[in-house]
């Protein structure tokens, strides 16, 4: 109650600091001093300090069970375990855009700390963009999703969180996404800036290097927490379904990653400078569509919640103002220098890193009208469609080859001008890959012509980045490491896809299923009772075709608050592969419908995606290292 | 007659160009291939012509009717009109159950009787698929 008002108020008082921030920031910009006046840092500190404020007493009504609140009457339940009160209050609308809130304001008080050796007017023009963001998103949460209403008469008991996201990877997927998501809004801004002052140069180019590498890297991870909680928590035994919420999540992360190409061209050469813009402003773009994709309900998709209409228009119009204002902004005051720009040998790191930043444009565009395309197609002719993972298998997977051979290629040129060197230690390295990849898929019967193209792409890039890492001088490990990374990535799907079986069946307990040499004993039921859930663990003995036995236990969970039943696999993992076993109840009856399959090379696929922002994480220590 | 880099642009300009034409039309050729079409039991009842190609139908599971065996799940889908048959053999999930809204993917073997390949999760017990909602909208 004390709670929620307190942090009512703060919210109130941050956006009034918000206000009072544009008006100071306008006169320093104006006034003759060199150095940035100390009260816009207190004044930016302290509107951090209430949004902290109001977001832990947000924490504090969720710890409490204060359901005089009505984000917590709707989202929490006395019987939750801590950890997931806790967790509840970003899980949910409210809570999430309060999330937001309070990375906007950090970033641009770590932004304003960070940037002291930049020019004066960028640094204030940066922070006047951001506070109009801020503002924006102020707005939004005091009018239209008050995470602090009040409820009267007081409800005893909570309705409780939605069981599917009581797990300790989603509690941590949303803030990590945000991080990434919130990190463009710093770029789109300063971007902005520096697009005004014309100061869009090498030496903006490595001071906004960090920032693209920061949100990059979180993104990233936040891309692959979901993933992982898709993977374990569905029941489907994938972990990428090109649903819409993830496609949302993996444009804005495609053009970071274009974006986060062109800087290192912009740092070297002060060249692509409007493209560099326009990344910036698409970026971040995107990751605001992408709030109002998955919050406005127009989605179709599995991970739509209950939602209100008024919010995707208020998110609609705040997405336009600002896209016009952006693209106002660059073409009235970007001007692009045309001393040494643009002027590029083609055999040189400059085309290379071009053909990568088509190659991203090239699958934005896949997966932007992939997701765009039915949602178009229900308001023209309200037919309903919906847009599966063979049109983006289709679309992707062929153009993977020479987008892999040009990733193997392009790092080993120079800037400028270059030639190419190693010729022959080049294509033995590709020969020795397609001799491998023939050897390891000969005995598989599936499109052997096509695989065997697309794998040696694959193994290229993995022998020659794996070369580098051992024998060259470890002068761009950073990039060796992301591209190994990714390799290793691509690799490992489509092992993971060749070589994934799978048995389903309906089977009773004490019954023995045999499929291919595999047999599935269904031995017993076990019924446990817990804090906010009965479980049913079903025992299981897998004999595979070498006769190895294992156990596993999957299990299924009927929650009370709200209703609903989950089920949670239980998975094997080593490794070379994992074995996943999921069940479900059908109608009661004494039948289990069960899934078991085997999938080489999961873990692999999550080291993979830490390799590679791990190649981002070192780029950044390089960095102050070398100064 | 042009400046070197006058033609530069010009190459750069055109390699965009056509790129650009190129992933239009095969996105396009590529959506016309892959796309499934929603329909509900009542929209396939007044199909003049079955469709071999791969459709979603959605609507509600009739309760009472669902029986499951060793290697299949048969159950009706119903919007409150028309209903049809379905047979389903794989996983089905959570929030499958008699009386609850489902999607379900597949192929028609006729206008009565549904081969289900694929039964889609949802993951709210309240939430409905904006399709079924139209589908059993005006019950």
């Amino acid at each position: 109650m004390l709670a929620s008002q307190i942090g009512y108020y703060s919210l109130v008082l941050g956006l009034l600091l918000s206000v009072l921030l544009c008006g100071v920031s306008i006169k320093d910009f104006n006034s003759n001093s060199n150095k940035i006046s100390q009260n816009i840092l207190s004044l930016s500190f302290l509107q951090l300090f209430f949004v902290t404020v109001s977001f832990l007493s947000l924490i504090l009504s969720f710890i409490n069970s204060d359901f005089s609140n009505e984000t917590v009457f709707n989202n929490s339940h006395t019987t939750k375990p801590l950890f997931y009160k806790i967790s509840g209050t970003w899980g949910n609308h409210e809570g999430s855009l309060l999330l937001w809130l309070l990375v906007l304001t950090l970033f641009i008080f770590l932004f304003l700390i960070k940037s002291r050796k930049q020019p004066k007017k960028y640094r204030i023009l940066t922070l006047l963009f951001q506070q109009i963001i801020i503002i924006g998103f102020f707005l939004f949460v005091l009018m239209t999703s008050n995470p602090f209403n009040y409820l009267f008469p007081i409800p005893v008991e909570g309705l409780g969180l939605n069981p599917i996201l009581q797990d300790p990877a989603l509690a941590i997927h949303p803030p990590i996404l945000y991080l990434g998501y919130v990190g463009t809004s710093i770029i789109f801004s300063s971007s902005l800036a520096a697009a005004t002052q014309n100061y869009v140069s090498k030496k903006w180019g490595q001071h906004i290097k960090k920032w693209v590498l920061v949100s990059w890297i979180f993104l990233t991870i936040g891309i692959m927490l979901g993933s992982i909680w898709a993977y374990y928590e569905l029941g489907w035994g994938g972990f990428w379904f090109w649903d819409p919420v993830e496609n949302v999540s993996l444009m804005p992360w495609l053009t970071l990653t274009a974006l986060l190409h062109c800087i290192l061209v912009l740092e070297r050469r002060a060249a692509l400078t409007s493209w560099v813009v326009i990344l910036s402003i698409t970026t971040f773009t995107l990751s605001m569509s992408g709030t109002f994709l998955v919050r406005s309900g127009i989605l179709n998709s599995v991970h739509t919640f209950a939602n209100d209409p008024a919010r995707g228009i208020f998110i609609l119009i705040f997405l336009f103002v600002l896209i016009i204002l952006a693209l106002g902004i660059f073409f009235v005051f970007h001007k692009e220098n045309n001393k040494d720009s643009n002027n590029f040998f083609w055999l040189s790191r400059e085309t290379a890193i071009l053909i990568n930043n088509w190659f991203m444009m090239y699958f934005l565009s896949v997966v932007l009208i992939g997701t765009v395309y039915p949602i178009f197609l229900d308001v023209i002719s309200s037919e309903k469609i919906s847009v599966g993972p063979p049109f983006y298998h289709k679309l992707i997977v062929p153009f993977l080859i020479p987008f892999l051979l040009f990733m193997s290629l392009g790092p080993r040129l120079k800037w400028i001008k270059s030639k190419m060197e190693n010729k022959n230690s080049l294509i033995i390295t590709f020969l020795i890959s397609i001799m491998l990849t023939f050897f390891i898929i000969k005995n598989l019967t599936t499109d052997i012509l096509f695989y065997t193209v697309l794998i040696s792409a694959a193994f290229f890039l993995f022998l020659t980045t794996l070369k580098e890492l051992f024998v060259t001088k470890l002068n761009n490990i950073s990039q060796t490491v992301a591209h190994f990374g990714f390799s290793l990535l691509i690799l490992s799907i489509l092992f993971n896809n060749i070589l994934s079986s799978e048995i389903i069946t309906n089977i009773k307990i004490g019954e023995r299923y045999n499929y291919n040499k595999t047999e599935i004993f269904f031995e017993k039921i076990e019924e446990r009772k817990r804090s906010n859930f009965n479980s049913i663990i079903g025992y299981f003995k897998i004999t595979d075709e070498k006769g190895k036995t294992i156990n596993l236990k999957p299990e299924l969970r009927i929650y009370d608050q709200p209703t609903m039943i989950t089920s949670e696999a239980d998975i094997k993992t080593n490794l070379l592969e994992d074995k996943f076993l999921v069940m479900n109840l059908v109608k009661g009856g004494e039948y289990f419908n069960i899934r078991y399959q085997v999938k080489p090379f999961m873990l692999l696929i999550w080291v993979s995606v830490l390799l590679l922002s791990f190649g981002g994480l070192i780029s950044i220590f390089k960095k102050k290292y070398e100064k | 007659m042009y400046g070197k880099k006058v033609k530069l642009r010009f190459i750069f300009l055109a390699l965009i160009l056509a790129s650009v034409i190129l992933t239009v039309f095969l996105v396009l050729q590529s959506l016309k291939e892959n796309v499934v079409y929603f329909q509900s039991p009542s929209e396939i009842s007044s199909l003049i012509e079955l469709n071999k190609k791969k459709i979603r139908v959605g609507g509600m599971v009739k309760e009472q009717s669902v029986f499951i065996s060793s290697n299949e799940i048969n159950f009706i889908i119903t919007d409150f009109k028309n209903e049809i048959n379905v047979v389903y053999s794989g996983a089905v999930p959570n929030l499958f159950a008699e009386g609850k809204g489902v999607v379900a993917e597949g192929f028609l073997k006729d206008k009565n009787y549904f081969m289900a390949t694929k039964i889609l999760a949802k993951h709210d017990e309240n939430y409905m698929p904006p399709e079924i909602k139209a589908a059993i909208g005006d019950k």
